[in-house]
């Protein structure tokens, strides 16, 4: 990415992600119009509901709700909750730090975990470690995340107690994190949640890293630095490692739509207060401005993802760095 | 659980076990499938799902049990795994055995069906938009990307809360719709490199018609990362269903899959794990057989040796 170039295909990309939100804001939109139901529960007078979706501006038709939903988003306004009965912004702002807390302790946890193993288990192919490794990940690997979140809070969690069975803070004395003893009782709360969907990932990256890092050792620079005599060890972390860490730098981008999903169901086993959670309850309820939000902040996180990874892709491999000055991409080797 | 019952169980295990020696032994004839074998892991898995499918397909034989009748609510409940109960009962006592068994055609026919739908829809768009490019494959490949963004669970879950209970074939429609993205970019990616192949160039030139290149010359040589995403296709939409069915909305109970088990022993797993613990475990084994069968058909058909 160099000069004009790289500045040019960032803002494409960036122009492309914007356009990506935003169909699936406007296709989440359609979707949860079209769904049969009212957000007014069956008790509710019809005459309340009536004024109550007049006042929400529901009695309109779909197109005029679609252009004012824009117009308020194009001013920052996410709207008001309708079970909430508070601004859409306000929710998200105290549940998504949640969120991020539980997806970057998992994700930590999944790239650290999983590339120590898929390096380790490389240096060992089809060896005893290995196979007894690769057995166990591929395991681990194909749980389903909601029941190991279970059988963790059984054993873990009631059977030894040696961590809470829900929650993110003990709620007597650390209503609010405002002393050190309350941060690592934060923490306390965080290690099942967290390792449900970081050992889930963690065995996934063990077994895409091993893959690489073999790929890799069939190649002729390999064979070449094991030739003139460099150190196992340097051969593994300077020529192996670095080259497999490109294709890894693709599978960050793709973790991000794994652990959303993850935690919409973790966040509903452990009572975890975050935006998997506040988004599960919005469909049940119908809380149309509520869903949306959700939906265009899930989606906003998955292609910022693809485009970090990008981004991250071309400093890193010299040979992706493309020019698209002229018509044709030319690929600068 | 009787004695026709177990006698049912041993003849699935020894029919599962000769099927895979079977195929072994014909395997050695050809390299591409000693290759297919060359992890013992393929095989484990073969065999394993082997079994499932007898267990599902001959359900009336090994489950000793109606699935859905609830025995003694008052005596039967949460009873721990017995000769009779082998896998125990559950909070509202029903056996969790022939539950296992009976949800065994749910959660793998939805897995099967919901992945052959991705898989042939995907593989369609792909080889449109990879075959003819230009801007059909500018808009199909657009379409993809706001696809691959869209949060799946989410499209899931308002499909399925918001029209109160899909059906089963609803419900196998949806999961299919929503889950081809991936395959589509796999297939195109192939079909960009094959159009350009002499074998192809050489159909067309013989007056052969876009359908007839496709599907007779540019698909079959796709079929490896087809294949490979079908089998992992399966364990997915397994998995999502089990997910939704966990959440309360996705098979209605009283009928039976892996996933709406776990919601109901879920309760109870402090008292009984059991009713938890072993449909989660069926789950895991098939996704990890479809995993490990997966990686043997790419070793088999990938024409790279890979270590």
């Amino acid at each position: 990415m160099t000069g004009g170039g790289g500045g040019r295909w960032l803002a494409r990309r960036l122009a492309q992600s914007v356009a990506i939100i935003f169909a699936v804001v406007t296709f989440i939109f359609i979707l949860i119009h079209l769904a049969p139901g009212r957000p007014c529960s069956e008790n509710l007078d019809p005459r309340v509901c009536a004024q109550l979706s007049a006042q929400f501006g529901l009695d309109k038709p779909i197109v005029v709700q679609y252009w004012r939903y824009l117009v308020e988003l194009a001013h920052g306004n996410l709207g008001m909750s309708f079970s909430l009965r508070r601004p859409v912004w306000d929710a998200l702002v105290e549940t998504v730090p949640f969120t991020l807390q539980l997806a970057g302790a998992a994700l930590l946890l999944d790239f650290l975990l999983g590339l120590a193993l898929g390096i380790y288990q490389a240096s060992r192919a089809n060896r005893l470690p290995d196979v007894i490794l690769g057995n166990a990940t591929l395991f681990i690997y194909s749980l389903p995340t909601f029941w190991l979140a279970l059988i963790l809070l059984l054993v873990f969690g009631e059977k030894l107690h040696w961590f809470p069975v829900g929650g993110a803070s003990d709620p007597i004395f650390c209503p609010v994190v405002d002393s050190l003893y309350c941060v690592a009782d934060r923490f306390w709360h965080l290690v099942l949640p967290a390792a449900t969907l970081g050992v889930v990932g963690a065995a996934g990256t063990a077994r895409f890293q091993r893959a690489a890092m073999l790929e890799v050792a069939s190649q002729d620079y390999v064979r070449t630095a094991r030739a003139k005599g460099v150190s196992e060890r340097q051969i593994v972390l300077r020529h192996q490692l670095r080259n497999a860490l490109l294709s890894f730098i693709t599978r960050f981008g793709l973790a991000f739509p794994f652990l959303l999903t993850g935690a919409v169901l973790v966040e509903t086993i452990f009572a975890w207060p975050g935006m998997g959670r506040l988004a599960f309850d919005a469909i049940l309820t119908r809380d149309y401005p509520l869903v949306t939000a959700s939906a265009l902040i899930a989606s906003t996180v998955v292609v910022a993802g693809n485009l970090l990874a990008d981004i991250l892709l071309g400093v890193a491999d010299p040979r992706l760095r493309v020019h698209s000055t002229a018509d044709a991409d030319v690929v600068t080797a | 659980m009787t004695f026709g019952n177990w006698f049912a169980v041993l003849v699935a295990l020894v029919v599962a076990a000769e099927f895979v020696r079977m195929l072994r032994r014909r395997a050695l004839a050809q390299e591409r499938w000693r290759r297919f074998f060359r992890h013992r892991t393929t095989s484990w898995g073969l065999g394993i799902l082997t079994f499932l499918v007898l267990v599902a397909l001959a359900a009336p034989l090994v489950a000793p049990f109606d699935p859905n009748r609830q025995l003694d609510i008052v005596h039967l409940t949460n009873r721990a795994p017995s000769w009779t109960f082998p896998l125990g009962t559950d909070p509202l006592s029903r056996d969790v055995w022939s539950r296992t068994a009976y949800g065994a055609r749910v959660s793998l026919g939805i897995g099967a069906l919901g992945a052959l739908v991705a898989v042939a829809l995907g593989t369609l768009v792909g080889a449109i938009a990879g075959y003819y490019r230009r801007w059909i494959d500018s808009v199909l490949m657009r379409g993809v990307d706001v696809g691959l963004a869209l949060p799946r669970i989410f499209i899931l879950l308002m499909a399925v809360a918001l029209w109160d209970g899909l059906p089963f074939a609803a419900l196998v429609i949806t999961i299919g719709l929503t889950s081809w993205f991936g395959t589509s970019r796999l297939v195109r990616a192939e079909v960009l490199a094959l159009r350009q192949r002499d074998f192809v160039v050489a159909a067309r030139a013989l007056g052969a018609d876009s359908g007839r290149v496709i599907f007779r010359h540019v698909l079959p040589n796709a079929a490896a990362p087809i294949i490979v995403s079908a089998a992992l296709g399966v364990g997915n939409v397994l998995l999502l269903e089990a997910s939704l069915s966990f959440l309360g909305i996705g098979i209605a109970p009283p009928d039976a899959s892996w996933g709406n088990m776990i919601a109901d022993g879920a309760p109870a797993i402090y008292t009984a794990p059991w009713s938890t613990l072993f449909p989660g475990l069926a789950i895991a084994l098939v996704v990890m057989s479809l995993n490990a069968v997966a990686d043997g058909v790419r070793d088999a058909l990938d024409p790279r040796e890979t270590p």
